[in-house]
């Protein structure tokens, strides 16, 4: 054994130990929760902004910048969407004076 | 900025990322996972931007506040019975912005830091992120369009299933003429445009070919999928250009959604492979054409209040009916009642109720319902035997106890047991079948109930009652 290790290779050693992880932490999330849970993994997913970005970085304004730029602004609509509307969703899961008490108060 | 230095922020980003879901396991801990999640974002994208400080930053910058903008307004304005068109669309711009940075890496490999011309190996994850971003994009336009009722002006988006003759053949030769064309794309020695535009042309084509033959209640289970997909894009653009970042993320988000797949897939008794087939559905109410014979009690309003106050234990079942009619403020309020009347009055779930995983908790919780009276199925069956009064809304499969009978085509599927209760009471707006197709003999049980009626009119006249 010599040399480097492949970059390839790395990316698959940290591919496989998220998607352990990925598995044990999705298991644990309750049922309740799928509906934001779906939202919030929307968000995170668009974490690809970050290729986007890197795409529309270069100095040189070309074809490939410009849909860099495309890609960064249809990411940061899931990002700004998806986050927000996640914490919109769990404010109703805020636990709550009995309505009935409430309303004859 | 060094790229190192950009890894180690991803490294942190990613443990918040995790954070975020973990935070999910319950309501108390989750607002503070989403801002885990918040934060994690901002790591990400400003060391990023960092990196790219030379270049043309206020491009970038421009583009985030339009597209944040956008998502910023639409998440304050959409309404909860809306959420699943929402998240087909969103998971549609994930899957075009894949293919956009996949094309771009086509184009100049060098912004990445990866070799230009590109590397065979970065070739073929290019080629597989590509793909799964360009299905998922088209995919979920086609079940966005499903999902918001669009079928009526365009047949493409019928939520009944299109099917024809040889529709998986054809799915089959486009997707093997598609690796064909990945395969060209990657042995080239050179950029290979020709090979790379063919292959995201059909697999665009493919994404739509998939998705219209799935009928609109098996949406559950196509929505998680695409969820899962468009993470899987996710982490195969991040191969391709050896961002650990992507990789990260797309693989929690990939797993993510193919559990949620799972989980649905069982709650309705489907294997995976008949989901995606499709053409479920497409004989609708054919199998309850003999219903006629068989008699049914049914109530009013008011028969069906006197008997929820004088019992002890109230369950209430609701089904997708119930967020058509938008009755769930009213359900809200009739449970206030009930419980100021002394009576333990419940909400069972079933997973698969309403058009997403979750949906009709998140309808629940948005009418104020206190998640602490909102059980799941396996939570709560175990109790109904001893449940004096059950009212199921707007639900018809998930209460059928044909589940129970073996060589029912329902045989396995999980299900509430209402039946078990001591009394029944059914809202349904007619005594037509369920999405399955079956008649339900729960119906036509002794101590069964109906009350006719669409479901927010019936909630209404039972709280009118009440008072």
């Amino acid at each position: 054994m010599s040399g480097t290790v492949d970059p390839t290779v790395i990316n698959l050693v940290v591919f496989v130990l998220a998607v352990f992880v990925g598995y044990h932490v999705i298991w644990n999330v309750t049922p309740a929760l799928h509906t934001p849970l779906m939202s919030v993994t929307n968000a995170i997913s668009s974490v690809i902004i970050v290729g986007a970005i890197l795409a529309a970085g270069p100095a040189e304004v070309d074809f490939g910048s410009a849909l860099g730029a495309l890609a960064v602004a249809l990411a940061s609509v899931n990002i700004a969407g998806g986050f927000l509307v996640t914490q919109r969703m769990l404010e109703m899961f805020k636990k709550k004076e009995p309505r009935a008490a409430k309303k004859e108060g | 900025m060094s790229a190192n230095q950009l890894t180690l922020w991803y490294l942190i980003a990613s443990v918040l990322f995790i954070l975020a879901l973990k935070g999910l396991s319950s309501p108390t801990m989750a607002r503070r996972g989403n801002l885990f999640g918040m934060i994690g974002m901002a790591i990400a994208v400003i060391f990023t931007t960092a990196l790219v400080a030379r270049g043309h930053v206020d491009f970038i910058v421009i583009a985030m506040l339009a597209g944040g903008g956008i998502g910023a307004f639409v998440a304050r304005r959409v309404q909860m019975t809306q959420m699943p068109e929402l998240v087909a669309a969103m998971h549609s711009l994930v899957g075009m912005a894949a293919v956009l940075i996949a094309i771009a890496a086509v184009n100049n490999p060098s912004s990445f830091g990866v070799a230009d011309p590109l590397p065979t190996g970065n070739k073929l994850e290019l080629f597989i992120g590509t793909f799964v971003g360009a299905v998922t994009f088209s995919g979920s336009v086609i079940a966005f369009g499903k999902l918001a009722g669009l079928g009526k002006r365009f047949r493409i988006f019928s939520s009944a299933p299109i099917v024809f003759p040889g529709q998986h053949w054809l799915n089959l030769a486009i997707g093997l003429v598609m690796i064909g064309f990945g395969v060209a794309f990657f042995l080239s020695p050179d950029e290979a445009w020709t090979a790379f535009i063919m292959m995201t042309g059909l697999a665009f084509m493919l994404g739509v070919l998939i998705i219209i033959p799935i009928g609109g209640a098996d949406m559950p289970v196509v929505i998680s999928m695409l969820n899962s997909y468009s993470g899987w894009a996710a982490a195969g653009i991040g191969f391709s250009l050896n961002n650990a970042m992507l990789i990260i993320a797309g693989s929690l988000v990939g797993s993510s959604g193919a559990i949620l797949s799972y989980i649905m897939c069982k709650a309705m008794n489907r294997s995976f492979v008949s989901v995606i087939l499709g053409g479920f559905g497409a004989a609708e109410g054919a199998a309850a054409a003999d219903a006629g014979e068989k008699t049914v009690r049914s109530g009013s309003a008011e028969d069906a209040a006197f008997l929820m106050q004088n019992a002890e234990s109230v369950v209430i079942v609701p089904g997708y009916g119930l967020a058509v009619a938008r009755a769930q403020h009213a359900v809200a309020e009739m449970i206030d009642m009930l419980a100021g009347k002394g009576v333990n009055a419940r909400f069972a779930i079933h997973p698969v109720a309403g058009r997403m995983p979750g949906h009709m908790n998140v309808l629940l919780a948005e009418a104020e319902v206190p998640y602490d009276q909102v059980f799941e199925m396996e939570d709560i069956n175990g109790e109904m035997g001893t449940t004096d009064v059950v009212l199921v809304l707007g639900a018809n499969d998930v209460v059928n106890p044909l589940a129970y009978e073996k060589g029912s085509p329902i045989y396995g599927m999980p299900i509430i047991d209402v039946h078990k209760a001591r009394t029944v009471l059914v809202n349904k707006r007619s005594m037509a079948a369920g999405y399955a197709g079956l008649d339900n003999p729960l119906f036509y049980m002794d101590k069964t109930m109906m009350v006719f009626g669409d479901a927010k009119k019936v909630v209404e006249d039972i709280l009118k009652s009440l008072h």
